[in-house]
């Protein structure tokens, strides 16, 4: 399976996969960010591979690290082939001055929410995503609090400590 | 770091009613985050059409506890009570799938010995129980069969009582460590396990006798809220929701940890895809689940509880207090952690509610860089709109009853 | 004492804020609201085994305008404390407060920029219980230490809703003052 995969996407893709990563026997490719999405549709649509199941969307922040340069940020797409009972992942990086990614939700429904989640966590945006909105933190929030300069205990609507650090918006619902 | 200008708020406006071209109006009605039947603090924005709902859009968030980002400050097993507390229904579960990444990680799923793999099991099957029992008691008291509820909870408060005598507490146990167990199960625990495969089977029967021929609950349930095959593995739909519109994945089968192939056990696989067929694969799996259970029990290996990997693993307490070696090793694990090399691995388990993943991203220091959960609620609930748009606003609670989900997983 | 010789059988004296406390005590109202894990232990307290309906509170209300208690049970996240607010200045006076758990008193284990680190913050609190969740029978101690409590106050003190302490949480108000 893993070889099928392998040339499926050499033959079609060539230099558009970057590298190949086996981590305790998980297998990974290294794509450019900007073809995802044909890559993952043409995995979708051969009938032998059939990977149909998008599993997860998360990314990874690299801030503060020695292999920051490489990218920031490295998304990571978990797909499964229910048909071959096989899973893998596809993984890009991307700078943060371009944090950009083709969006997935057109051909997977469940992409629609996991990719908010990233936007709002993370701050990667998704090019053509129908509704790139928050959808777990608080509206008053500015900022996305999975990124590494992001502070843990810094409470943005301000309720306790530190209340001072924080500009009062005049219009706060709080009252 | 973004401005404001670029946060639209999700909060969606509304008026109440909303007349569109042609003279059709529609009323928007919002439902939570304080309602009985939400199962939690989920709220539903629905535009309705009398009694129809014409589009259903949830916003969640209202329980966004940050445990990912908390995670992020802990030491591998520092961070493990917090896994406790995102699906409170079935905190084994998620013990178990933290733990088996991070053994990934290090590379000792190999030395992890034959008894904690048995007990992780046994304690994850007795977890899904638990889990499909609040949901049974919750689904019913929101389609009005108020007894289920109290039912449920009767026979929750005896797998409790199991969790309480192994870890000491009922609810938040983090029972399984990194690298096998906080220790070995107590003389009583054979009893009561014994107590509960006698008893249960015998309850479920006598559920099923109140609810699968019920005539109120059959027209509640059949054909409402379905789902086809092919959009559930679209919508990314896990667990028994998958199943019961026909599709047989199962990560304990298809993906098997913690010893689960050498147990048997049946799969079952809905054929409708509408709230019946998720009820009746729920409680065909708890019935499997008290057949592995059983075999668990009946066989359970003799031997440590706790793999030999210096350094990473707590030795055993005799060792600590007669060894000056294991007391290094004590000391050391306990005030700096261990180390996990560089990498990043995702690992799957079937826990009650769906495929729950935990994405471990090491940098190799002794805490995690970043720790993704793979939430099986929060994909599945994101199904709910395409589920219940056009059906009765009454089918709104079937719905989310059926999908089985909870707000401290999906909002983490 | 003379007066209670001298009044017919069957009648007893009493003052009229032991009688009102002894009504209010014994019928209160819980509103149906759970947040997090702790919601969880909640459920179990009015189920089965542990079954609070022997104090007089199993009628939990779903709308608060019926409720007299609110059991704050689980984390209180900063997208969820308006909304709680709201719920509680819909309840009619006079209300009570439990806050269950240690995230609900405290914050928990969860000190992060996503969780209020006590709900103290934005509603008056009457009993605080500890304990990750706290056990169904630590709820009823609670209760019955609220009860106690209502067995002490009278009907010539202030409604509770003026006296809140959550308004020192506002920040704007608290600038506005400086």
């Amino acid at each position: 399976m893993e070889d099928k995969l392998r040339t499926f996407l050499k033959d079609l893709f060539g230099e558009k996969i970057l590298s190949e990563y086996t981590h305790r026997g998980q297998l990974s490719f290294y794509i450019q960010p900007q073809a995802l999405r044909e890559i993952a549709v043409a995995l979708k649509n051969d009938s032998d591979l059939k990977f149909d199941f998008l599993t997860d969307i998360t990314v990874v922040d690299h801030q503060g690290q020695a292999w920051e340069k490489d990218g920031r940020f490295e998304m990571v797409y978990i797909f499964l082939s229910l048909k071959n009972t096989f899973q893998f992942m596809l993984r890009a990086k991307l700078p943060e001055n371009a944090a950009t990614m083709p969006t997935l939700s057109k051909d997977w429904a469940c992409a629609n929410w996991l990719e908010r989640e990233v936007w709002d966590l993370m701050g990667i945006k998704f090019e053509g995503h129908p509704e790139l909105t928050k959808i777990l933190t608080v509206d008053e929030l500015v900022g996305h609090p999975l990124r590494k300069d992001f502070g843990i205990t810094y409470e943005m609507p301000q309720f306790s400590h530190n209340s001072d650090e924080i500009e009062v918006v005049p219009d706060n619902p709080h009252h | 770091m973004n401005t404001q200008a670029e946060h639209k708020p999700s909060s969606v406006e509304f008026s109440d009613v909303v007349e569109h071209d042609g003279g059709r109006k529609t009323m928007t009605l919002n439902m939570g985050p304080q309602h009985p039947s939400t199962h939690g603090v989920l709220r539903l924005v629905l535009e309705l059409d009398g009694e129809t709902v014409v589009s259903c859009e949830p916003v969640i968030g209202y329980l966004h506890t940050g445990i990912e980002k908390s995670l992020e400050s802990k030491l591998y097993y520092k961070a493990l009570p917090m896994t406790d507390r995102m699906d409170y229904m079935s905190p084994m579960s998620n013990n178990l799938g933290f733990c088996l990444a991070i053994e990934k990680l290090l590379d000792i799923e190999e030395a992890i010995p034959a008894r904690a793999k048995w007990i992780r099991v046994l304690m994850a099957e007795l977890t899904r129980i638990n889990s499909h029992l609040v949901w049974l008691g919750t689904h019913a008291i929101d389609l009005g069969a108020m007894s289920m509820f109290l039912y449920a909870f009767r026979d929750r408060e005896a797998i409790l009582d199991i969790y309480e005598i192994v870890s000491g507490q009922r609810m938040m146990s983090s029972y399984f460590r990194v690298g096998g167990l906080m220790d070995d199960v107590p003389k009583s625990f054979h009893k009561s396990v014994r107590r509960i495969l006698t008893e249960l089977p015998k309850r479920i029967d006598e559920y099923e006798d109140l609810l699968t021929n019920n005539r109120i609950w059959q027209m509640r349930t059949i054909g409402v809220a379905k789902i086809s095959a092919e959009n559930a593995i679209n919508g990314g739909l896990t667990g028994s929701s998958l199943r019961g519109s026909g599709v047989k994945y199962d990560v304990r089968k298809a993906f098997p940890y913690s010893d689960y192939d050498k147990f048997d056990f049946k799969v079952p696989v809905g054929e409708h895809g509408d709230v019946f067929s998720r009820y009746q694969v729920r409680m065909y799996e708890m019935r499997e689940s008290l057949k592995i259970v059983q075999q668990a029990l009946d066989g359970l290996p003799e031997g440590p509880i706790r793999a030999h990997v210096p350094g990473v693993v707590l030795p055993p307490k005799p060792d600590v207090l007669s060894k000056m070696e294991s007391l290094i090793y004590h000391f050391k694990i306990i005030t700096d952690g261990f180390k996990v090399p560089r990498g990043s691995v995702y690992v799957p388990i079937e826990s009650g509610k769906g495929e729950i993943g935990f994405f471990i991203d090491s940098d190799g220091t002794n805490v995690p860089n970043r720790v993704r959960v793979r939430p099986p609620s929060f994909v599945n609930l994101s199904a709910l709109p395409s589920m219940v748009e056009g059906s009765l606003v009454s089918d709104v609670v079937a719905a989310i009853g059926s999908l089985d989900i909870v707000l401290g997983e999906i909002d983490r | 004492m003379g007066l209670e010789e001298k009044i017919p059988e069957g009648i007893a004296l009493t003052t009229v804020d032991t009688m009102v406390n002894w009504a209010r005590k014994r019928s209160i109202w819980p509103l149906g609201f759970g947040l997090a894990c702790c919601a969880i232990e909640m459920m179990s307290t009015f189920a089965s085994r542990f079954d609070v309906s022997r104090f007089g509170m199993e009628v939990m209300r779903s709308s608060p305008r019926q409720a007299d208690l609110i059991i704050v049970s689980g984390r209180v996240t900063q997208k969820m404390a308006p909304v709680l607010r709201k719920l509680y200045e819909q309840m009619p006076d006079p209300k009570w407060v439990i806050s269950m758990g240690a995230c609900a008193s405290c914050g928990g284990v969860f000190n992060n920029y996503a969780i209020i680190q006590g709900v103290d913050r934005v509603v008056p609190v009457d009993i605080y219980m500890p304990g990750c969740p706290p056990r169904p029978e630590q709820l009823i101690d609670g209760i019955l230490k609220l009860h106690a409590k209502i067995e002490k106050e009278s009907l010539r003190s202030k409604p509770k809703s003026t006296v809140t302490r959550a308004q020192s949480t506002d920040a704007t108000s608290k600038k506005a003052e400086a």
